[in-house]
């Protein structure tokens, strides 16, 4: 057998594992496996990135579009340490991704060398897995072990760091896919009695309600999840990170969970009897305050991840496995049945939302324009065929709130890190990812500029992506509990923002500003028919808060509906 | 309310999982009073055994968490009814004073490991309650060095190591089976 280097083995085995795009950033550690890159341009696709964060969220963003495990090949040292946000980011979300980083050559190890981190260490605490690679001959087996545990069970990320050495030494290659590791069992057996009792609570319940996560995504169980519910009758919420599991406007949707969703599905929760949590993972910003949460409810709990069953809400009972096949069980078994007076209780509040809320949100006579008026309108154009991509803050809630999905995988944001910057690279992953539908970024002005040398890669990617800049000139999220709780000391939340037309200008990127609201659906028009990427920067009210809202500490059904002022 | 566990973990042999373990403890800000690791009674098989002071709930989301590592097998927690420990500690102890010691390091049961001039050095196996004692009693005399093992644990209700491993590999081969079918829905 001929015999390879570790840079031709890194890449063989990106190969075998059917992967064609990786985002990365070259730098002194990571030469030799550039150099084999070179000679395998038509093989593997390199998406360079102008940072190695913005590269790690753009690998996310392909991954969670394409299903498959997002790859990125950063340097060593500052390479890593800049992908560490991003490492951690995707983990929290649970996407698979394999992150390669250059290391000094293993004879340097521990000294401090030039551009040395301990990325291994470093990844420990933000990675499902790591390793530290220091010989050729293991390149093979850890990767094929890193792809492996990237993508099953609960997904998450996998950090391989590659000495240089071990890029340039020869090495036999030889691919094994999925190894079998003794001590890594990611889908668990369900036992038939805990089907049983699970089919017993739900058709014994008077007022269930079903909570969707992001797990019905990643499970891929959209079809199955829909099966389920439309037999069940059972009304359903979805986490922000699930939103898109089933259509905005299906009957049984009563919302988006937590803090800043939907007024009814958070008033009723504590009314519920039994509550059928589905891959999610009773986050924080889900729950409100623990000890009034779900207070009248029996929790059934379908969860691949043993470790967040009962880890924030004590459950009656622990479907532990992965949630299709679970359903899949469970869906022949239950009893078809409507709840037609339970549903309609959730119609009560809604109606309170819209003419409180919603209406002042996307239908505004306030003087300013607000938030939620553009994403009404590009949802309205766009009839749920585009992927939405947000950064965090205001412009992520508004977003999440009023653009109405139809298709499964079509939102993407920053759900459990929260990171600020996260759009614009995830934006470029998507249209990296594919070309079907129009990517559609709603970002702040904060978040932008936290990551807008990435304008860089949409030129030299020459990729569609459609920008929006809900542009208030503050930090709106935080601004908004400073109002709200800090006595409206606005510390360090106002910015001095650039001309966004003349930098989008600078890289040849079309841009227009809005800062009345006549010209916003012209503005909107052009920009959605614009063959080629577009930024669309519109002043915003900067006044405006996400309602209806549960204050930190307060409990679901003491949601406040409007602000005090 | 908060009591000492001894959790007993079982993992593969590689670099940096007791760093990752450790993390597990870190992250929640809860002290590790001792651990201990050793090859178990299966090649390439690490026992762990660790103490720490927690509340049960919190107890079972830390070990919960440290099963959750993909390179780890198995992880326990007991209290202190169900385990058996033992401790073991060394003290180096000034000779200039040894006429009044004798009779209590003859009372001790404790092994006499070295004998110079300026100095002994014994052995006390024991409880940690017990070697704690002794090192009170020494301490007038002028201990030079003192160093203590930490808990080693075997348990009362746990199955055979090899037991575990049967049912890890059916697990995995369960798990396989799933996997398989969901490649195909």
């Amino acid at each position: 057998m001929e015999k390879v280097s570790g840079a031709d083995a890194v890449l063989l085995s990106l190969i075998e594992e059917g992967q064609d795009t990786v985002f990365g950033y070259p730098g002194g550690a990571v030469i030799p496996l550039y150099d084999s890159l070179y000679f395998k341009q038509d093989k593997i696709k390199h998406v360079l990135a102008r940072h190695e964060q913005a590269a790690v969220h753009e690998a996310q963003a392909y991954a969670q579009i394409t299903g498959k495990p997002g790859v990125c090949i950063v340097t060593s040292g500052p390479g890593a340490t800049n992908a560490v946000t991003g490492i951690a980011n995707a983990n929290m979300d649970s996407v698979p991704l394999v992150v390669i980083t250059g290391q000094v050559g293993s004879y340097f190890l521990g000294t401090d060398a030039f551009q040395e981190t301990d990325v291994f260490g470093l990844s420990m605490p933000i990675a499902k897995w790591s390793a530290q690679i220091t010989k050729a001959e293991d390149i093979a087996s850890t990767m094929a072990k890193a792809f492996y545990i990237a993508v099953s069970g609960r997904p998450g990320v996998v950090v391989l760091e590659i000495t240089k050495d071990a890029l340039t030494s020869k090495t036999d290659f030889v691919y094994k896919k999925a190894p079998v590791l003794r001590s890594y069992a990611p889908y668990p057996k369900i036992a038939d009695e805990v089907i049983d009792k699970a089919v017993e609570m739900i058709n014994e319940a008077e007022r269930p309600l079903i909570l969707l996560g992001h797990g019905v995504l990643i499970a891929r169980a959209e079809k199955t999840v829909k099966e389920f519910i439309e037999k069940s009758g059972i009304p359903f919420g979805s986490t922000l990170m699930g939103l898109t599991a089933l259509p905005s406007d299906h009957p049984l949707n009563v919302g988006m969970l937590g803090m800043h969703g939907s007024y009814a599905v958070n008033m009723l929760t504590n009314k519920a009897d039994l509550i059928i949590a589905i891959g999610m993972r009773f986050s924080d910003r889900v729950t409100g305050k623990l000890s009034g949460y779900a207070k009248n409810a029996k929790i059934l709990h379908i969860e691949i991840d043993k470790s967040e069953i009962d880890k924030n809400v004590p459950v009656t009972l622990a479907v532990h496995g992965d949630l299709k096949s679970a359903l899949s069980y469970l869906t022949p078994r239950i009893e078809k049945k409507t709840y037609n007076n339970w549903r309609k209780e959730f119609d009560k509040f809604y109606q309170m939302e819209r003419t409180q809320v919603i209406e002042r949100d996307t239908r505004s006579n306030e003087p300013l324009i607000q938030m939620g008026e553009p994403v009404a309108m590009i949802s309205q154009k766009t009839d749920g065929n585009a992927v939405v991509i947000t950064d965090v803050g205001q412009n992520q809630m508004i977003a999440a709130r009023y653009y109405k999905f139809r298709i499964p995988g079509t939102f993407l944001t920053s759900g459990g890190l929260g990171t600020m910057g996260f759009g614009l690279p995830a934006a470029v992953g998507a249209a990296v990812a594919q070309k079907k539908l129009p990517v559609i970024l709603f970002t702040g002005d904060g978040g932008f500029q936290m990551n807008e040398q990435e304008l860089g890669t949409i030129i030299q990617e020459n990729i569609p992506v459609k920008m929006v800049i809900l542009n208030n000139s503050v930090l709106g999220m935080v601004r908004q509990w400073q109002n709200m709780f800090q006595g409206k000391r606005y510390s360090q939340t106002d910015l001095i923002n650039p001309d966004f037309i003349k930098l989008a200008d600078a890289y040849g990127i079309k841009a227009k500003r809005v800062e009345f609201r006549e010209d916003l659906n012209s503005a909107i028009d052009e920009m959605l028919s614009f063959d080629g990427p577009y930024l669309l920067d519109i002043k915003v009210d900067k006044d405006m808060k996400v309602m209806p809202f549960i204050a930190p500490g307060s409990t679901v059904d003491e949601m406040k509906l409007v602000s005090n002022d | 309310m908060e009591k000492k566990y001894t959790l007993v973990v079982f993992t593969e042999d590689k670099v940096g999982l007791l760093n990752r373990i450790t993390i597990v403890f870190t992250r929640r800000h809860i002290n590790i009073d001792s651990l201990t690791t050793s090859e178990s009674e299966i090649h390439g098989i690490f026992r762990y055994t660790i103490v720490a002071k927690a509340t049960p709930e919190m107890m079972k989301k830390v070990v919960d968490q440290i099963e959750k590592l993909t390179e780890v097998l198995r992880a326990f927690y007991y209290e202190a009814q169900d385990v058996v420990t033992q401790e073991l500690a060394l003290y180096k102890i000034s000779t200039a004073n040894i006429t009044p010691m004798e009779s209590l390091i003859r009372e001790s049961s404790v092994r006499i490991l070295d004998i110079e001039k300026e100095f002994i050095i014994i052995e006390k196996t024991g409880s940690r309650q017990e070697v704690l004692t002794l090192f009170e009693q020494l301490k007038p005399y002028g201990i030079l060095q003192f160093a203590c093992s930490g808990q080693v644990a075997v348990t009362k209700p746990m199955k055979e190591l090899e037991t575990y491993l049967k049912e890890l590999n059916q697990a995995v081969e369960a798990s396989n089976k799933i996997r398989s079918w969901k490649l195909k829905n």
